[in-house]
């Protein structure tokens, strides 16, 4: 998260905390008690927010999860045992597809787009013709609401037309049906069905495996919501990974060419390595993107069918204002953080203590 | 910026096999990329009596408004809701971003670190674990419900975010100019107003965009502070109007093209500081 010289993508990993150093040597710096005293007055108004609008709220959030409030009629006194509503909340087979979502999404989305962001990067650095045109193609998506995106994709992923029409149409479902295959007409965001699922497999190392109330494995209706967000972000990844790629020095590629180095292991014993720091960014960046998502399941497909492509951040909406069940809509948005947590505050202070 | 600035350099044919397989290959992505852009402005194209499920990927028989006359007439007044929320959020948190980054990056103190690290949580934390306390607080000063309370609420937690890219900007500065200001006798104020500032612009361009792309695209603020569809921003609308049977799919497009536009043209004509913002630390959702 460097950028704004862009000395490098590189140094975002531990340029989160600034090299800055106080401009002023000690004995100075007494002249002007005002100076020591000021510079900490003036950020009180926005920690005090920070303080007040994230932690004290986080806090209160935390309280609401452990309390009695299940309907309008606020009440705050402490559930017995005090994890009762987690208790209740991780019994329900909806916050257990819930889960399986959105690791599943997370995994598939950030692969995609980490692996085609690099691959696309990689092809651009050959500067061939096009270059720019191709660059500003790619990254188009990101500016735009995850809103539009739901949108236009849910348009593309109607079963009765959008992808399907193409499969007629391009002559995959003709050849299919020739081979003797079944067209392909999937019922994509409509299908509640779930593809590779590991049940069987996992019940035969944990026989109560086979009790598990969903299946585990890939919902066929989250492939499109995965396509749709790797659309929007996948640009994102090119462009850490083009700035990163910018700061690898010539000559040392040089020097491995000179070495006898193949083009190909220019690539994999020099640059890759070099691209490590940029891969950890983004895919912490777009990891937290992902564990939080919301707006584009919302636009796209809801809660889908069977709870195919429900996610957390829709089940916190769906318990807090629709069903006014606030407890249980604090304690999953609480999960959510912990969730965040466990990706960000491990960055956050890998950067503090490099510092 | 030296990254983007790089790809201004020579442009080559391809020579190789493999560079016209990269070449065919970039094609098919752009292709790919361009699809629902293909699709949101073709339909929006369309009448509604044309637009049929059998005939998506054709072109629209004849030119007409198609569905945006509809669309427009239904988004306006939120559109004005999201200029009025997006304009004043993305001015008040550039201004407290500069200040808070100048600090952080020029006038180190004790902790400052420490403090700097609990700011910049606050932009990964997922909203939702804010909502309920939010939202009484909003009741309690009495402006749920009202832009201006969406308008706080989105300078607060633009906080973390502008404030880091104007550290980062201001860490890039050398520190000899705040030393020579504070030879000359300019103490923290004054050295901000008068050497700081000025030199700025660029980071005030880099976060204004930046922070307008974030809140204008906002939806979880927008649906859940403003229950009144009234005054809802134009993201929320366009969900709206989505979600009701009663409307065909050329006016949804094309009132997605429209909501659209706004960033679209950001990115279109000012797409280099777009790319500067991203890197600094891009947060959607």
């Amino acid at each position: 998260m460097d950028h704004f010289t862009c000395l490098s993508a590189m140094a975002i990993a531990n340029r989160l905390v600034s090299r800055a150093r106080p401009v002023a040597a000690q004995s100075s710096r007494k002249k002007f008690s005002g100076e020591r005293i000021l510079p900490p007055l003036i950020l009180v108004p926005s920690m005090a927010a920070i303080l007040t609008f994230v932690y004290i709220f986080i806090l209160i959030t935390v309280w609401v999860s452990l309390s009695h409030w299940g309907t309008l009629r606020i009440d705050l006194r402490l559930r017995d045992p005090w994890y009762a509503t987690y208790a209740q909340m991780f019994a329900m087979p909806r916050w257990h597809a819930n889960l399986r979502n959105v690791f599943v999404f997370t995994a598939l989305f950030n692969s995609i787009s980490i692996g085609v962001g690099l691959l696309l990067a990689l092809f651009l650095d050959r500067r061939l013709i096009g270059f720019t045109i191709f660059r500003n193609i790619f990254l188009f998506p990101y500016a735009l609401s995850f809103i539009v995106t739901g949108i236009a994709w849910r348009w593309i992923f109607n079963p009765e037309t959008g992808i399907n029409l193409l499969f007629d149409g391009l002559g995959i479902n003709h050849w299919l049906v020739s081979i003797g295959a079944a067209p392909l007409r999937p019922g994509w965001t409509t299908d509640p069905s779930v593809l590779f699922s590991i049940n069987n497999a996992l019940g035969i190392l944990f026989p109560a495996a086979r009790n598990l109330s969903i299946q585990l494995g890939i919902p066929i209706a989250l492939i499109p919501v995965v396509v749709a967000a790797a659309w929007q972000l996948t640009g994102f990844a090119m462009s850490m990974y083009i700035a990163g790629l910018a700061t690898v020095p010539n000559d040392l590629r040089e020097a491995a060419r000179i070495d006898g180095a193949t083009e190909f292991q220019v690539y994999t014993k020099v640059v890759m390595p070099l691209l490590r720091p940029v891969t950890v960014s983004t895919a912490i960046i777009l990891g937290h993107v992902s564990l939080k998502i919301f707006d584009l399941i919302f636009a796209m497909t809801g809660v889908g069918p069977g709870f195919a492509t429900d996610v957390p951040g829709i089940f916190v909406f769906d318990m807090t204002f629709k069903a006014t069940r606030y407890n249980l809509g604090a304690a999953a948005s609480i999960v959510m953080l912990l969730l965040n947590a466990c990706v960000i505050v491990p960055y956050l202070w890998r950067n503090l203590r490099r510092n | 910026m030296m990254g983007f600035s790089l790809f201004n350099f020579r442009q080559s044919l391809p020579r190789t096999i493999w560079d016209w397989l990269i070449l065919i290959f970039l094609l098919f992505c752009t292709i790919f990329f361009l699809m629902p852009i293909y699709v949101m402005v073709v339909t929006g194209l369309k009448q509604s009596q044309n637009v049929s499920l059998s005939t998506m990927w054709n072109l629209p028989v004849q030119l007409t408004g198609g569905g945006f006359m509809e669309a427009w007439r239904r988004l306006y007044p939120n559109l004005g809701n999201s200029l009025q929320l997006t304009i004043p959020a993305t001015i008040f948190s550039s201004i407290l971003g500069a200040v808070n980054g100048y600090i952080f990056a020029k006038w180190k103190f004790r902790g400052a670190n420490t403090l700097f690290a609990l700011l910049v949580f606050g932009m990964f934390i997922p909203y939702q674990s804010i909502l309920i306390p939010l939202i009484q607080f909003l009741e309690q000063i009495k402006l749920y419900g009202t832009v201006p309370g969406l308008v706080l609420v989105h300078v607060i937690y633009g906080l973390p975010i502008c404030s880091l890219i104007f550290r980062n900007f201001f860490a890039n500065i050398p520190d000899e100019l705040v030393e020579a200001a504070r030879i000359d006798g300019a103490g923290v104020v004054r050295t901000f107003w008068l050497v700081m500032l000025p030199l700025a612009l660029p980071a005030f361009v880099v976060v204004g965009i930046f922070q307008f792309t974030n809140v204008w695209n906002d939806f979880l603020f927008g649906v859940t502070i403003l229950p009144n569809p009234s005054s809802q921003p134009v993201t929320v609308a366009l969900n709206n109007l989505s979600g009701s049977y009663s409307v065909d799919w050329n006016v949804v497009m094309a009132g997605a093209v429209i909501v659209a536009l706004p960033t679209a043209l950001i990115y279109i004509l000012l797409g280099r500081f777009f790319v500067r913002g991203l890197l600094a630390g891009s947060v959607k959702g």
